[in-house]
């Protein structure tokens, strides 16, 4: 069942920009992109680790700060030659406020 | 006993839902009609034509009172409802109480007046009905009239174009970086804004209103950069608002609009409700098609026989003469797209793919093929057989890659060194110049700095076709073919101030670029046009987006910056002091003569900042493509072999350059004597100090590659030095490619190049110190002291959310 947690205004958010939510077992990166769609994935890029959220967003895409690697916000595959995945949270916006599945998070930090 | 109708609203969805009703069985209801306006419905959608005089009332109306006497419906037109009573089933109006069986509310919208003082003065107007188009009339009649339109969505723009055909002043005011920003992206936005503004339209995006000013009518509108623009009328199209207050007063459940099912029935099942007042799904509507879908599914509702509502496919068309304009679909939600642009012809067209399938399309410029792309989209149609050619359309063209040189004007500057325009080495080339070399030596483009040689070479290509062929030269990434150079030597001689008009105008095959070419175009805005361009931060790399250098762990390293490497008791404490208070892990002195604190948690970084600029310190922008150190000896004032004062002449060039972004880090060096011990001359730019004045040399290296100064000048005065050594930078600004340090820039330019621009014509140096200066009047400020503030807390370095902090469930 989703538990849907309000987070934020969108304009909270920068276009083309990422901010986190902290959790209990670390950071999600919240997208917003050119067109003002949001993303929720963790904040961690597959190959060491780099802050994804503070990565230069284009398209539906983030390149890691630390190496250049592009990470598809949608599915939080690594793309190009690298390989890797981040995990990706439900998120949706509603009325001009940014909803996030607790229900999806709760379940990880169970797990 | 026929069942009571009573429908409230009489525009364009009440008129289609009956019309669909009377088709499907006209003895089904007594039906009365309740209308606020005085008149009968017309198409309200076609309001725009109308106002700019292409149509006229009678041309738009679609069921007067003939129409609906004939057809048996009671009118109540220019009669508000102004209760619905659901106990007793009837409503009130100034005619009465009206007993219903079935209730239909339809009562549309009303424009958005956004919430500002002087939004209810006389000469403030909507765009909802026929009375706005009228006073807009009005106004457009008194000579040289001014309206601002606020507001560029697509209701605004057809206002804004209406009125400069009738003659207006028209100014529209956007909150959005770009127009009509919910249908279209920033290039197609682009574009649309330079046509408007080609007619005369004044286009001013990201314009926060403020109030709007004016005695006993509206005079100007006020925005809160305190600009103020003149207005006869102001004409408010930020929005409309579902007119829900009958919904709401009577109880039924209303969100945004008043809710209703599938089958369109509102929370109460007597009463049905469609329209621009209704909620569905969580979507309020605004177009036509939908409402039409919704009339048909409420007439057969109201005879019983079930249907339901779906969302469907809407697309948009803006309706100003000579603008071509299509955009249907989620073509933010892609997973792929497909890029298209012709510079020239200044078209645009963007195919966002899911899964093969087309999920949403943008057009400029051409929209012949809009249909074809919408069926496709609609039909789900799996496109991957006709993929490679799918952006072309039905009638597949080929693409040209020299689009953008072949649409350049005859006087467009080619090259900057020696001033040569497009149609002199056209002429040349005509005149049997048909090599480069040629060129050079009769044209003298290209023969100095040698920058703008492929942008020669595409204009060889395009005026002798397939007799010449380009040499290969690699795009700076996968969004474009075009070089470095080429780009710069574009946004110059065509004036492009904007991201989005270099992407379109130099046929980008991406939307919105990549992480490699928005740094490089960002900062060939900031270098051209200092006063104009705003910088993007979101076009920067985390480093300069947050000041301070990012390490492996995602911690932070902070470097205050010490000028030209002294310091003093107090400045060490309070160093020592922060290291303390914010647990730093680390404290490194470093080659540039500053102290390094690394290991920084980013949350900490506005504090630390607050702490050191209280002691004085600013940041060292040890982490920007950007002046870095000057470090220098001790020189005159201690050293027995110093022979000028290297220091304070380190320290004077540091307070110049600081805050300056180069394309490269540049760093700096001045050495009291030969004896170099602040190792100058491995600089980018090093200054020697000796007993007849000063040695100036440029382009060295000490990092991959290792590479000694070479000579640029001698000086005689610590100003001289000063002078030389700003106009070179401003020149690396200018004219190198982004990433590119001094040392490689200067290889491939040439060292007598520089010398001549920046030694030998005095004239020209002084011009670049003056550019330097006025691009510093903006950039010459410390970003701690600018971010360490209770704005930039909440905005930016908090986290959305904490989580961690919910009680566990």
């Amino acid at each position: 069942m989703s538990n849907w947690i309000d987070i934020a205004a969108l304009d909270d958010i920068q276009p083309r920009g990422a901010r986190v939510v902290k959790t209990h077992l670390g950071c999600v990166a919240i997208f917003r992109n050119g067109e003002d769609q949001v993303f929720a994935i963790d904040d961690a890029c597959p190959h060491k680790k780099g802050p994804l959220s503070e990565g230069i967003v284009h398209g539906n895409a983030v390149t890691c700060p630390l190496h250049n690697w592009v990470i598809d916000l949608e599915t939080g595959m690594a793309q190009g030659a690298d390989n890797g995945r981040v995990n990706t949270y439900e998120i949706r916006v509603k009325e001009g406020r940014i909803l996030l599945d607790g229900a999806r998070l709760l379940a990880r930090s169970v797990a | 006993m026929l069942q009571k109708l009573v429908v409230i609203g009489a525009g364009m969805a009440s008129g289609k839902m009956l019309e669909e009703l009377l088709a499907l069985d006209a003895g089904a209801y007594d039906i009365t009609l309740f209308g606020a306006e005085p008149r009968g419905n017309y198409n309200r959608i076609m309001l725009s034509p109308v106002l700019s005089g292409d149509k006229t009332y009678d041309e738009i109306v679609t069921h007067d009172a003939d129409w609906y006497a004939a057809n048996g419906v009671k009118c109540r037109f220019n009669e508000a409802v102004v209760k619905i009573d659901r106990k007793q089933k009837r409503i009130i109006s100034a005619g009465g109480v009206t007993e219903y069986d079935k209730l239909v509310v339809a009562t549309g919208s009303a424009s958005f007046m956004i919430p500002v003082e002087g939004n209810d003065l006389p000469g403030v107007i909507g765009f909802r009905d026929l009375d706005d188009v009228t006073a807009m009339l009005e106004a457009a009649k008194k000579p040289a009239g001014k309206a601002v339109v606020i507001g560029g969505g697509l209701l605004g723009l057809e206002a804004a174009a209406a009125l400069n055909e009738q003659g207006m002043k028209v100014t529209v005011l956007h909150l959005m970086g770009h127009l009509m920003e919910r249908q279209l992206d920033s290039a197609a936005g682009y574009l649309l804004q330079k046509e408007l503004e080609s007619r005369g339209i004044r286009v001013i995006c990201n314009a926060h209103t403020n109030a709007i000013v004016g005695s006993d009518k509206v005079e100007a509108v006020l925005l809160d950069d305190q600009s103020t623009h003149p207005a006869d009328i102001v004409v408010m199209a930020a929005g409309i608002r579902p007119e829900t207050r009958l919904g709401i007063e009577s109880g039924l459940h209303t969100e945004r609009g008043i809710v209703v099912d599938d089958a369109m029935q509102t929370s109460d099942p007597d009463i049905l409700a469609l329209g621009e007042c209704v909620e569905h799904d969580d979507t309020v509507y605004g177009l036509v098609a939908p409402l039409y879908d919704m009339a048909k599914v409420l007439a057969r509702t109201l005879i019983g026989e079930a249907a339901a509502f779906k969302a469907p496919e809407v697309s948009t068309k803006l309706k100003v003469t000579g603008v071509d304009l299509f955009s249907v679909g989620d073509f933010a939600d892609e997973h792929e797209e497909i890029v298209f642009r012709d510079p020239g012809l200044g078209v645009y067209k963007r195919i966002t793919l899911n899964n093969d399938r087309i999920v949403g399309v943008v057009m400029y410029g051409d929209t012949n093929d809009s249909n074809w792309f919408f069926d496709k989209l609609k039909s789900s149609e799996d496109i991957s057989d006709i993929r490679g050619s799918l952006i072309y359309g039905s009638a597949a063209q080929g693409i040209d890659p020299l689009a953008a040189v072949a649409a350049m004007s005859d006087d467009t500057e080619i090259c900057g060194c020696n001033g040569v325009c497009k149609g002199t080495i056209v002429t040349a080339i005509n005149g049997g110049a048909t090599d480069l070399a040629t060129i050079k030596a009769v044209t003298k483009a290209s023969a100095s700095c040698g920058n703008c040689t492929g942008l020669v070479e595409q204009v060889l290509a395009t005026t002798l076709g397939d007799d010449f062929v380009v040499p290969t030269a690699a795009g700076i990434c996968g969004c474009t073919d075009l070089t470095h150079e080429d780009i710069r030597q574009i946004i110059k001689s065509t004036a492009l101030k904007s991201i989005p008009a270099v992407m379109q105008e130099m046929g980008w095959k991406t939307s919105c670029g990549c992480h490699v070419c928005r740094p490089a175009l960002n900062y060939y805005m900031i270098a051209e046009w200092p006063l104009e361009y705003a910088d993007d931060l979101q076009s920067r790399f985390v480093n300069e987006r947050n000041h301070a250098n990012i390490q492996k762990d995602g911690t932070y390293s902070v470097m205050p910056r010490m000028w030209g490497g002294m310091t003093t008791p107090d400045e060490l404490r309070a160093i020592a002091d922060a290291a303390d208070k914010y647990n730093v892990p680390a404290v490194h002195v470093t080659g540039g003569q500053r102290i390094d604190l690394l290991g920084v948690q980013r949350e900490d970084l506005p504090a630390m900042w607050a702490d050191l600029n209280a002691a004085g310190m600013v940041s060292g922008h040890a982490y920007s493509k950007g002046l870095r150190t000057v470090k220098t000896c001790v020189g005159s004032d201690f050293c027995r072999f110093g022979t000028q004062d290297s220091t304070g002449l380190g320290i004077k060039l540091e307070k110049i350059l600081w805050g300056s972004w180069t394309p490269h880090k540049v760093k700096l060096g001045v050495s009291g004597c030969p004896r170099n011990c602040a190792e100058a001359t491995c600089k980018d730019v090093g200054v020697i100090c000796v007993d007849s004045g000063y040695e100036v040399s440029v382009a060295g290296a000490a990092g991959m590659e290792l590479k000694q100064t070479v000579a640029l000048a001698k000086a005689a005065t610590e100003q001289e030095v000063i002078d030389l050594t700003v106009a070179f930078i401003q020149l690396y600004r200018e004219s190198a490619a982004y990433l590119d340090r001094p040392y490689k820039w200067v290889a491939k330019v040439g060292i007598d190049w520089v010398i001549e621009q920046v030694v030998e014509d005095a004239d020209n140096r002084a011009a670049l110190c003056e550019r330097f200066e006025i691009s510093q009047s903006v950039y010459r400020k410390d970003p701690w002291a600018e971010q360490a503030t209770p704005d930039y807390q909440t905005q930016k370095w908090n986290a959305l959310a904490d989580l961690t902090l919910e009680a566990a469930q």
